[in-house]
């Protein structure tokens, strides 16, 4: 809390050395209402899902009928697309009037961009809703894999890895990496995981490695040497070498993403998947998709989450309009809507012991989907590693798998 | 005087349009390649990007997917329309063939490789339809698509390439007198295939060189097809380049920049190899020609070609209703052949949310169709009134973007963009649009234009009528079935494309193509089938309409209803 | 020297070194110069020079003077000469009458007065009530009394002939042949008639010049 109040300091003294009408002060809310009036906010979020771009399509309509801000979303495939953009924009001396408002970013897009300085903040701690959240009892809201969030993204949505199978096909599914690797032994073809970089695919291999290392301590910080990254992975690549052999088509061809995960089992050519909303499953059932006899579950020593936030750019041509939407994303009615499993069912950022009783007990009354596990069953959230380990994850695993011709 | 100096004009400001944004593109990307990017702190020239591509574990594979996805697919294509061409032209068969393949023509890319994905999936429609026989429950876990020798990547451009070559063939046939080759050749003993390949092809390949080597630069580096239909581990060149550029690690960039370099050099040593290939195929052909054989193993070959040409034809006919049934669909699991319930649930939840992405889509095919169009008619105006008749090698200017692949000056373009403040835009993306769209249209338009008989120009000046009026009120109008299949075929290409409008549009402009993209990447085939289908009708209609408006307007003018 | 009708004034036309044509001329209004030479000979280019379409490949000197006008620098449309081709090239796009007011000077403006010199010329050749008709519904002969009507609406102030009959069979070529004489000598217009059928050339009765 310390931390983040002195850089929130930092960041006014830095605020008041700037011209006036260039950057919005979140701390003056009334300002930014006034200045927002009229605005049109370009989020660039990734628009893979139909849900997911309902619920932002709702809000788009709420934030304008509130307080008179234009929505426009731009459906990426890859959030790392706006990444590039903005950094395309900064080459090119663009330093106001920049394509992007907002970012729903997480991890290493947010390492980057702070690192690169292409983020404009802090404000995420000054806006109104701030107050609703609980950093400390929540420490995934202020720290982003690990890399301190420092009030330059504000939270809105809580992720958590959380498998799924077809009750039907698989009795009693694997509860930890262990069993997936013996599981697949005796049903080879039948699992597969995301083609790393993709955001599922590097989130099964780190969801492996803590599982797997004997010095899960060492995640948390970033990669010392290459000797404790040997050290810590070995294990990683024993299973994998292990598993690989009895992955859906051998490990020759992977999925490109974790909603492709759930097409394929509709096909029927996986009989275990998993992704990290944890109402994924439910939604696949009401639409259709799935049948309903697929059920969610976790590993027994817990599973990986980490929350998703929103950015704004440095140039971005809407400041003032972004906050407003980041704000609106943290109240107590869009997080009751998008923590609905019948919308989208993504957990709350919002700590409920903080809200007004007829608010929280519209949090209580959501009905959860069929294929939805409870907080309780939920278990244990593991916090996501240093973005190092990931990185470093990702370029071994291409080379010892995505490169294997 | 003043109207002359304006007709000089028009060649110049059409390749200014055309080339300007391209040669920008590639220092855009040459710089990046070479160390120079003073945004992520680097200004100084150095090789250290192109080491590092060297020493990527997936670089030669990467390279070799490229090299040989693009040859075979285009040497595959090419021998389909060159037997089909052999055996079958001037029969009723062919003619049922010409009719069935022009309009899959019209069909973009990415909606016949969803398709064609959805069709040989091991769990897809024809593993279903022998799935009760083989007694299937479960798909067979067999590597189809995404096979790492990117078999179904070849085969998902060759369904593509057979009708755009088989065109452009036809195209060219006009002025080889065909018919008397076959007749002569035929009466000398020859059979059917030998007979052409002998007479008519040596005369055809000239013709249709610069569009085999658009094939064949756009099979080797094709993005969306090979997102959809090509191996992963790694992909082609040309995905990795896309995922570098993407990439969050910014440094990549630089090494992304020096591999669109690479696939630039790829294309240009494919292209300059071809060429040689055709030397040595001309100096044994020649000896083929004069050692006298009439031809063996015909009747094998003919059919082995009908059968070949209506497979692609099919398969995309095929791909495409299964895309359809699927956005009908409710839950629809292996091995059944069609789905529990039919539904309108998807088209009712996404119909509304179409709207904004076809009107923008329609906007901007129709923005960059009209400048196209006036650029191509002011240039052949020039020609028609003072004789400026391009050179070969302006030809080959206006094949350049068809050639050169996107991937290598996109990117740097979308830096441009940036710095002259009109990115983001629709005017930005009609303009790159124009780039792809004005070859096509052009390519389309000057045959007819040169074909349209001068004399009624003279007779019509004769009467009094100025330069303008003879082209408002007499060439156009005799020419208004060309001009509207110019502006199908523009049309077509601008709805498909798919890296211009993403780079240069910021993702601000969405288009039916972007928005089933990405969609795509969600893997609902529920929704890819609702894009697939709404993107293919929205590339269809115009070639709809440049069939109807001229019978309709013409209904009682005989000699022009009938193009 | 009458000022009236064509004059061809010190005509040379090359292509590179070669001379294509060299001629000095008078055609009377109402008069049939004839041109003959086998093909290849510069027939076609002489009536382009004339009428202002020569390709700008050659090289011309000379002066070409109308009614005393030198038209040899005006653009096409602005030196009043009307031509035949054999093929009657009648607009496929447009009817019968639209073709006819094509030709039609923009001057006359009235819808009626439009209406009534179309009907006129089509009665002039029995041709009555044939405005609305598709022109690749008519016949042959037909064709070619419109293509000639068409022409003469437009008010030519001389008329060139490229081998206007070639293509029509031996029955109709005198008929159309002697049409267009008597229109041209009842208009006095100065004709120029290039051909290879010996009997055009008898029929004209004016002089005759062979090209090499």
């Amino acid at each position: 809390m310390q931390l983040s109040r002195r850089h929130f300091t930092f960041a006014l003294a830095a605020c008041a050395a700037m011209p006036a009408w260039a950057q919005p002060n979140p701390a003056d809310w009334d300002a930014v209402l006034k200045e927002a009036k009229g605005q049109t906010v370009y989020w660039n979020a990734w628009g893979g899902s139909d849900i997911v771009n309902g619920f932002l399509a709702w809000a788009g309509t709420r934030v304008s009928e509130e307080y008179g801000v234009t929505l426009n979303h731009v459906k990426l495939s890859d959030t790392a697309e706006a990444v590039s953009r903005v950094l395309a924009e900064k080459s090119a001396g663009k330093t106001e009037g920049g394509a992007i408002d907002l970012i729903w970013i997480n991890g290493e897009n947010f390492a980057s961009m702070k690192e690169q300085g292409l983020l404009f903040g802090p404000w995420a701690e000054a806006l109104p809703n701030w107050s609703l959240v609980d950093p400390v009892a929540n420490t995934a809201l202020t720290a982003d894999f690990t890399v301190p969030t420092d009030g330059m993204e504000a939270p809105w949505g809580m992720a958590k890895l959380v498998f799924f199978h077809d009750s039907a096909q698989v009795e009693n599914p694997p509860k930890s990496m262990v069993e997936l690797g013996e599981w697949a032994a005796a049903n080879p073809g039948r699992f597969t995981y995301p083609q790393p970089p993709d955001f599922h695919g590097s989130t099964f291999l780190k969801q492996a490695l803590i599982e797997l290392t004997a010095f899960p301590t060492l995640l948390d910080q970033p990669i010392a040497d290459d000797e404790t990254y040997t050290k810590v992975t070995e294990p990683l690549w024993t299973f994998l070498d292990a598993l690989t052999p009895n992955l859906w088509r051998k490990g020759q061809a992977y999925p490109q993403n974790g909603s492709r995960l759930i097409q394929l089992m509709a096909d029927s050519e996986i009989d275990i998947g998993f992704n990290f909303n944890p109402n994924e499953a439910s939604n696949a059932i009401s639409n259709a998709l799935l049948p309903d006899t697929v059920r969610s579950y976790v590993h027994d020593s817990g599973t990986i989450g980490n929350a998703s936030f929103v950015a704004i750019p440095f140039n971005a041509n809407a400041q003032a309009g972004a906050m407003v939407l980041a704000n609106f994303l943290m109240s107590p009615e869009a997080q009751a809507r998008m923590h609905d499993p019948a919308v989208w069912g993504l957990g709350t950022v919002l700590a409920l012991e903080k809200l007004p009783d007829a608010e929280r007990a519209a949090f209580e009354s959501i009905e959860l989907g069929v294929a939805t596990l409870t907080p309780e069953e939920l278990g244990a959230t593991l916090p996501e590693p240093h973005p190092s380990w990931m990185v470093r994850l990702e370029q071994d695993w291409t080379s010892r798998f995505g490169t294997a011709q | 005087m003043a109207q002359t100096r304006l007709n000089w004009l028009a060649p110049a400001v059409t390749i200014a349009v055309l080339t300007g944004p391209i040669l920008a593109g590639i220092a855009g990307t040459v710089l990046p390649a070479f160390g120079y990017l003073p945004a992520l702190g680097r200004a100084e020239f150095q090789a250290q990007a192109f080491s590092d591509l060297f020493q990527w574990p997936g670089f030669g594979a990467a390279v070799w997917l490229s090299l040989f996805t693009g040859v075979f697919a285009t040497v595959l294509s090419l021998g389909c329309v060159v037997l089909i061409f052999a055996g079958w032209h001037g029969t009723r068969p062919f003619q049922i063939i010409e009719r069935g393949l022009s309009p899959i023509l019209a069909v973009p890319h990415a909606a016949a490789a969803f398709g064609l994905a959805f069709l040989i999936a091991p769990s897809g429609w024809v593993a279903r339809a022998i799935a009760p026989i083989a007694g299937w429950d479960r798909p067979p876990d067999v590597l189809i698509l995404q096979d790492p020798w990117g078999f179904s990547l070849v085969a998902g451009l060759v369904v593509k390439e057979v009708p755009f070559l088989l065109l452009m063939t036809l195209a060219a046939l006009g002025q080889a007198q065909p018919a008397q080759s076959r007749q002569i050749a035929r009466a000398l003993g020859y059979g059917r295939i030998s007979g052409w390949m002998k007479t008519v092809f040596p005369r055809v390949y000239p013709q249709i060189r610069l569009p085999i080597y658009a094939v064949l630069a756009f099979s080797m580096s094709v993005v969306d097809v090979a997102m959809i239909l090509g191996p992963t581990t790694p992909p082609p060149l040309s995905v990795q380049v896309l995922k570098w550029m993407n990439d969050p690690d910014l440094t990549l960039r630089f090494r992304a920049a020096a591999a669109a370099l690479v696939q630039l050099a790829l294309v240009v040593g494919a292209l300059t190899a071809w060429w040689t290939a055709e030397r040595v195929v001309t100096w044994f052909g020649l000896r083929w020609i004069e050692k006298g054989g009439r031809g063996r193993c015909e009747t094998e070959l003919r059919a082995m070609a009908m059968v070949a040409v209506i497979l692609t034809a099919a398969t995309t006919v095929l791909g495409l209703a299964g895309l359809a049934v699927w956005s009908f669909a409710g839950l629809w699991r292996f091995p059944e052949v069609m789905p529990d319930v039919l539904t309108l649930r998807s088209w009712l939840r996404h119909g509304p949310v179409l709207w904004q992405p076809l009107v923008d889509t329609l906007v901007i095919a129709a923005s960059a169709v009209a400048i196209g169009l006036g650029l191509t008619v002011w240039c052949q105006e020039a020609e028609q009134r003072h004789g400026l008749v391009p050179s070969n090698r302006a030809l080959w200017l206006i094949y350049l973007p068809l050639i050169l692949p996107q991937i290598a000056f996109l990117t740097g373009l979308q830096t441009l963009a940036v710095l002259s403040g009109i990115d983001g835009g629709r005017g930005a993306v009609i303009a790159v649009h124009i780039v792809f769209v004005l070859p096509y249209i052009m390519l389309s338009l000057s045959d007819p234009y040169r074909a349209w008989d001068k004399r009624y120009g003279t007779i019509a000046c004769a009467l009094g009528a100025g330069q303008n009026r003879v082209m408002w009120r007499v060439r156009l109008p005799m020419l208004l079935r060309p001009v509207l299949t110019a502006a199908a075929v523009g049309f077509a290409v601008s709805v498909g494309q798919y890296l211009p409008t993403q780079l240069i549009g910021a993702g601000r402009v969405q288009t039916i193509t972007t928005e089933a993209v990405s969609l795509a990447s969600g893997g609902d085939r529920r929704i890819v089938g609702i894009y697939a289908l709404i993107q293919t009708m929205a590339a269809f209609l115009p070639f709809a309409a440049a069939l109807i408006i001229p019978a309709v307007v013409y209904r009682n003018r005989k000699e022009l209803r009938h193009g | 020297m009458d000022s009236t009708g064509l004059q061809i004034e010190n005509l040379r036309i090359s292509h590179g070194d070669r001379l294509l044509v060299s001629l000095t001329n008078q055609v009377a209004p109402g008069e049939i110069l004839t041109v003959m030479g086998p093909s290849g000979s510069g027939k076609s280019t002489l009536l382009a020079a004339i009428i202002g379409t020569l390709d700008r490949s050659f090289k011309m000197t000379g002066q070409i003077i109308l009614n005393g006008t030198d038209v040899t620098t005006l653009a096409p449309e602005k030196r009043k000469i009307g031509i035949l081709f054999q093929d009657d090239l009648l607009f496929p796009h447009l009817s019968v009458g639209s073709n006819l007011a094509f030709g039609l000077p923009s001057a006359v403006r009235n819808r009626a007065k439009r209406q009534a010199a179309v009907s006129n010329a089509l009665r002039d050749v029995g041709m009555e009530g044939f405005e609305d008709r598709d022109p690749s519904t008519l016949s042959g002969g037909q064709r070619a009394r419109v293509a000639l009507m068409r022409m003469l609406l437009s008010e030519p102030c001389a008329l060139l002939l490229d081998e206007p009959f070639s293509k029509l069979d031996t029955e109709l070529r005198g008929q159309i042949r002697d049409l267009v004489f008597q229109h041209a000598r009842q208009s006095g217009l100065p004709v120029l008639m290039v051909t290879h059928d010996p009997e055009d050339a008898q029929a004209a009765g004016g002089t005759i010049i062979r090209l090499a």
